[in-house]
Parts: C-alpha cells; sequence; structure tokens
C-alpha cells in the first residue's frame, strides 16, 4: 500500500456569489521517499488540494473524498488529532518565506516550539536540535543568528530556515508549496538541491507544487498535471518531458523558451483559465484547446490509464493529439 | 533607545512652546477677559486688578512674562479662584482625576482586549454578536447619558451606593465614575481589538504556526496577540491621556472634584492662566504617552528601530 492515498478529493468553497469549485476529484498516490511534483497554472487547485490534507483550508471549505495517509484516514480529522500528524508527520514549506515565518518571534522561539509540541523535550535540547538542522541546512553561523528574528535574513536563508523548520520532527513526508517562487534564480537552485539531499538524507517523501516546469524536471519522480481543479495528466517525470500526451501538457511544454533559439515572440496557451464559479460540463481546457472537439464542451471521458502507470484525461485519442 | 528619547524630548520644548503660544494667542482674540463679568467696579479698582495680572501691560510683554515663569515651573495665579494659584488648583484635582483614570484604563485594557479577542475567535457566532452589540451600545452611549443612569440606579433606586463625592478616593465613590469613564473606551478597545485580532488570524504566518500543529490557544497568545495589538496600543496612547485627565461630566454628576470641571469652567470664566496651565499638562502628557506608545512599538514589533 502507498505511504499516502488520495481519492476522489474534492475542495469547494461556499461563498456569497455561489460555490467555487477549486478541486473537483483529484487522485493520485505517493509511496515512500518518492517526489511527486502538481504543476498547473495558478487557480488550477494545486494549494487548495494540499491544504485540504492538511486542514487549513478556511471555514468556508468543503472538503470530501478520501485520504489514507499511512494507513489512517487524514481529512476532516477533529483539530486535537491532526496536530499530532502536522510537523511531527507531514511537514509543510509555504511560497513565501517573508510573510510566512513570523516576523514578531525570535527564529530560535519559532524552530523549538515544534520539538517541544511534538517531542515533549525541554526548550533547551529543542534549542540544541534547531541548531544542528540549521547546520543541517547550511545556515552559517547558527549560533549567532538564531536568536534573531526572520527580517533579520535574506531570502533565500528565510527559506532554508523555513525547510529546517518542517523537517525538525523528520516527517514521512514534505508538503512543498512553491518554495522557490519568492526566490532568485541563483538561490532556488540552492534550495531545491538542499531539499533533494535532505531527502535522501531523512528518506522524505515530497509532494512538490510549482508551475514552474523547470524546477520539476530536475526533482520530482512523477509529474501530475492540474488544470481547472482536475488531473489532465499524470506519468514519470521522464515520460512525460519525453512523450506529452495531452494537449494542455504540451501547450506548457511548448511554451517553455529554448536559450538556443532565436524567437521574436513567446509562446503561450491563448486565452484564460476557466472560472472556477462556473466551470463547463465538460473538460476544462475546452476553451483553449487547438484538439478540441464539440464534445468536450459537455463531456469527458474517464481517465485513461496506458503503458506503465501513465494517466491521462482526454477525449481525444493519444495519437491524434497535434 | 537612549538617543531616540532624547531626541524626543528636544523635539518636545518647541511643540510645547508652539502650543502656548497658539492657546496664548486665540485666548486673547476671544472677546471679553476674566473681569469683563465684575459689575459696578470703580475705575481704579479695576485698573489696580488689571495691573496685578499685568493686564495693563502690552500683549506681547505678558506673553514673555508668562512664558518666563512656565519655564520656572510656575502657572500663575488663578484669574478666578483669587486665593489659589494654577499649581495649586492642578495638584488638588488632577491626582483625582488620574486615579479614577488609572483604574479606569486597567479596565480598559483588561476587558476591552480581553473581550475584544474572544469575539474575533468566536467570530459570527453569538459570542462575537454579544461582545459586538454591547461594545456598539457602548461607542453610541455618551457618559453624560451612561452617568444619570448610573446615580439612578445604584445610588437613589437601589441605594447601594452614595451619589458623589471623593471622601479620600474610597472604593463605593469611585466605582461610578470609573464605570462611567471605562465603558466607552472597553466599547472602543473591542472593536479594535477584534478586527486586528480576525486581520491577524489570517496571516500566512499563523497559516504556518497550525501547519506545525500547535494548538489554536497557544497560537492565539504566543503567535497572533503581539501583532493585533498594534492598532490597539496605537488607540491606547491618547486614550490613556484622555482618561487620565478625567472628563467635565464625570467631576459635575459626581462632584469629584478632578480636573476635568476646570476645564470647562476655566473657558467659561475666561482664566486665562487656569487655561493655559490645563493646556500645557495635557500636551506635556500627550506627548509623554505618544513616546510610550512608539517605545512599545518597538517591544511588539521587532522590525521598528529607532
Amino acid at each position: 500500500m502507498a505511504m499516502l492515498e488520495v481519492n476522489n478529493l474534492k475542495v469547494d468553497f461556499d461563498t456569497p456569489d455561489g460555490t467555487l469549485q477549486a478541486v473537483r476529484g483529484l487522485s493520485y498516490s505517493l509511496e515512500a521517499g518518492q517526489t511527486l511534483g502538481i504543476v498547473g497554472e495558478s487557480g488550477a487547485g494545486k494549494s487548495q488540494g494540499v491544504f485540504a490534507l492538511m486542514g487549513l483550508l478556511p471555514d468556508n471549505a468543503r472538503v470530501s473524498g478520501e485520504v489514507i495517509f499511512e494507513g489512517e484516514p487524514l481529512l476532516n480529522l477533529p483539530e486535537k488529532q491532526l496536530n499530532r500528524i502536522r510537523a511531527a508527520r507531514i511537514g509543510m514549506i509555504f511560497q513565501d518565506p517573508m510573510t510566512s515565518l513570523n516576523p514578531f518571534m525570535k527564529v530560535s522561539d519559532q524552530l523549538t516550539e515544534v520539538l517541544v509540541q511534538h517531542k515533549g523535550i525541554s526548550r533547551k535540547q529543542a534549542l540544541q536540535e534547531s541548531l544542528q538542522m540549521l547546520d543541517a541546512v547550511r545556515i552559517p553561523e547558527a549560533r549567532n543568528r538564531i536568536h534573531r528574528y526572520p527580517h533579520e535574513f535574506s531570502g533565500g536563508m528565510r527559506q532554508r530556515v523555513m525547510i529546517a523548520m518542517s523537517l525538525l520532527c523528520r516527517p514521512q513526508l514534505l508538503i512543498a508549496d512553491e518554495p522557490t517562487t519568492a526566490l532568485d534564480v541563483t538561490v532556488q537552485a540552492q534550495v531545491m538541491g538542499l531539499l533533494r539531499e535532505l531527502q535522501q538524507e531523512f528518506n522524505t517523501a515530497i509532494i512538490l507544487i510549482t508551475h514552474d516546469l523547470g524546477v520539476v524536471a530536475g526533482s520530482c519522480d512523477q509529474i501530475l498535471v492540474m488544470y481547472g481543479g482536475q488531473m489532465m495528466e499524470y506519468a514519470a517525470t521522464r515520460d512525460l518531458f519525453r512523450d506529452p500526451t495531452h494537449p494542455y501538457t504540451k501547450g506548457l511544454m511548448g511554451a517553455i523558451p529554448r536559450i538556443d533559439e532565436q524567437i521574436d515572440e513567446l509562446v503561450t496557451i491563448p486565452g484564460n483559465p476557466p472560472n472556477l464559479m462556473n466551470l463547463p460540463p465538460g473538460c476544462p481546457f475546452c476553451d483553449r484547446c487547438p484538439n478540441a472537439e464539440p464534445r468536450c464542451y459537455h463531456e469527458l471521458d474517464p481517465p485513461e490509464h496506458f503503458e506503465q502507470g501513465r494517466i491521462r484525461v482526454c477525449n481525444v485519442p493519444r495519437e491524434a493529439i497535434r | 533607545m537612549f538617543s531616540f528619547i532624547i531626541r524626543r524630548l528636544l523635539v518636545a520644548v518647541p511643540t510645547i512652546l508652539a502650543l502656548i503660544t497658539v492657546s496664548f494667542v486665540l485666548m486673547h482674540a476671544a472677546p471679553g477677559g476674566p473681569f469683563t463679568n465684575e459689575r459696578n467696579v470703580p475705575e481704579a479698582v479695576m485698573e489696580n486688578i488689571e495691573a496685578k495680572y499685568n493686564l495693563d501691560k502690552p500683549l506681547w510683554q505678558q506673553y514673555f512674562i508668562y512664558v518666563g515663569n512656565v519655564a520656572q515651573g510656575d502657572l500663575g495665579p488663578s484669574f478666578r479662584y483669587k486665593d489659589f494659584t494654577v499649581n495649586e488648583l492642578i495638584e488638588s484635582s488632577f491626582p483625582r482625576s488620574a486615579y479614577i483614570g488609572a483604574w479606569s484604563f486597567l479596565f480598559v485594557v483588561v476587558f476591552g482586549v480581553g473581550l475584544g479577542v474572544l469575539a474575533a475567535l468566536k467570530q459570527n457566532r453569538w459570542p462575537d454578536y454579544t461582545v459586538m452589540t454591547a461594545a456598539m451600545t457602548g461607542v453610541v452611549f455618551p457618559n453624560f447619558v451612561m452617568a444619570p443612569l448610573l446615580v439612578l440606579l445604584f445610588a437613589v433606586t437601589l441605594r447601594w451606593l452614595p451619589a458623589g463625592g471623593w471622601e479620600g478616593g474610597q472604593v463605593e465613590f469611585i466605582v461610578m465614575p470609573i464605570i462611567a469613564m471605562a465603558t466607552s473606551y472597553i466599547a472602543q478597545v473591542a472593536r479594535i481589538t477584534r478586527s486586528s485580532m480576525i486581520e491577524t488570524l489570517r496571516s500566512p504566518f499563523i497559516r504556518t504556526a497550525r501547519a506545525k500543529g500547535i494548538p489554536r490557544h497557544k497560537i492565539v497568545l504566543r503567535h497572533a496577540l503581539k501583532p493585533a495589538l498594534i492598532p490597539v496600543v496605537s488607540y491606547l496612547g491618547p486614550a490613556f491621556v484622555g482618561i487620565i485627565t478625567g472628563s467635565v461630566i464625570i467631576d459635575q454628576v459626581f462632584s469629584t472634584g478632578g480636573i476635568g470641571q476646570h476645564f470647562v469652567n476655566g473657558a467659561i470664566n475666561r482664566d486665562y492662566s487656569l487655561i493655559l496651565g490645563i493646556t500645557i499638562l495635557v500636551g506635556v502628557l500627550t506627548i509623554l504617552f505618544n513616546a510610550v506608545v512608539d517605545i512599545l512599538y518597538t517591544w511588539l514589533d521587532p522590525r521598528v528601530r529607532y
């Protein structure tokens, strides 16, 4: 059995203007020590889908479906039980470390409270372990820096503090929500390298959420492409890049500019993502799809499993995709 | 920090001087004077009185004499209470107002912040609605309505408390003044605290704390309270000055003999030195507590440095 099984996960938000369908029946699984990349545009439901696992959605969210983590159901658990899993068994890293770390608390307090909470050790011991973890994420002079506030760290260092914080209890699963989006490109590479290294050291599984295909290409075992709250394609990283079988995946790949080609204009996918308040009954991508057939507008075939462990959700046969 | 305090003190001097100047000019520009109401006073006597208070000298001379005296801590004799200096009037009345005010302030902080946090945590449920309805009532209920109603209820109908007086500030004499003083401030602080706390609880760093498995009460106390208090402190600094310098309503209704009555009486009587003396007192306190607020910011928000 896989470490994490997500079946038919749905997230709806009740808003004054109606129901917003952020995630519509998402299913995937993840083995220990593996990395799953979830890619898609803003508003594809990537983040809401993982916030749902951790019970981090706002009060107006409704979550349904089934999530099994290490044999136990995870969805809609009472706060008290969730708190025993959060950080202890599932760690989380957020997009912007400037706002995700508490600017009003010393880094030392933010780190040690995790250990005091979950391991019940003394503050002094917790400080020692926190220092070791800061060394592990290569914060220079951690001993002097630990008692400072987040704003006294650089952007890259803040995200490394965030990573250290999420790994303090050696969780089996780490959810990284756009961990490098707020960072410089050079710092991005450092942070991704660090994550991979720590993953091997602690044998942590990672769900990596990003809209940057370059980031997933270098670090993920499997990739799940999302659009309009649904899975579009799922494959091993190499297969997906070698042979994308979904028009949306193809569009994404085509939009990556190549450094060795002279071009006048950047390639984009024409059109805009669908309105989540008012989704088309068929395929969410139909409006922008170069292969769309008339029936795509009102129906969508069930997921097609093919080759080894590949999945695609598209009405148009693989061979016919342009 | 030390240089910040020194700088603040240096800026305070010209600010106070400007305050005195503007008040002095405005006061003398208003028609009438302290002795225009005295009837049937012979010319010679009037001249003597005016000479005694330097009113016969040109305005600029009066101004410099006054500022010179103030620099030595002398606020001059009262024009109206002829046996008292302004210093004596303030010394006898201000401690009473400050005493009532200090207790009121304590209740304002404890109940205002407490109820505001409660309402924020139970947002859109009955504790929130109860607190906010009560707070709205408290805000719109002026203390000149509140004070007589308190007297009617506790002194006249129930006969639990004396209707007024001071008696060295014994508990039964200051209960009603404190309630009358604190109510609207509690309401205001509760409203500010509530909205600020709700705002803070939506921050990304609170989501991080939740993702860390920290229980809710610890998130509120350790992560959210300090940032949520920043707007409250901004409000409480100036409010504190208003609270400890009393209120004419409370002094009138409860005969507490505080400094609040002197504000209004001084103005009505054209008691030049009393008006200026109280203006200076309030000005100094305002400058002082704005500085205290600024110093509190550095404790609340580590990013603030002077």
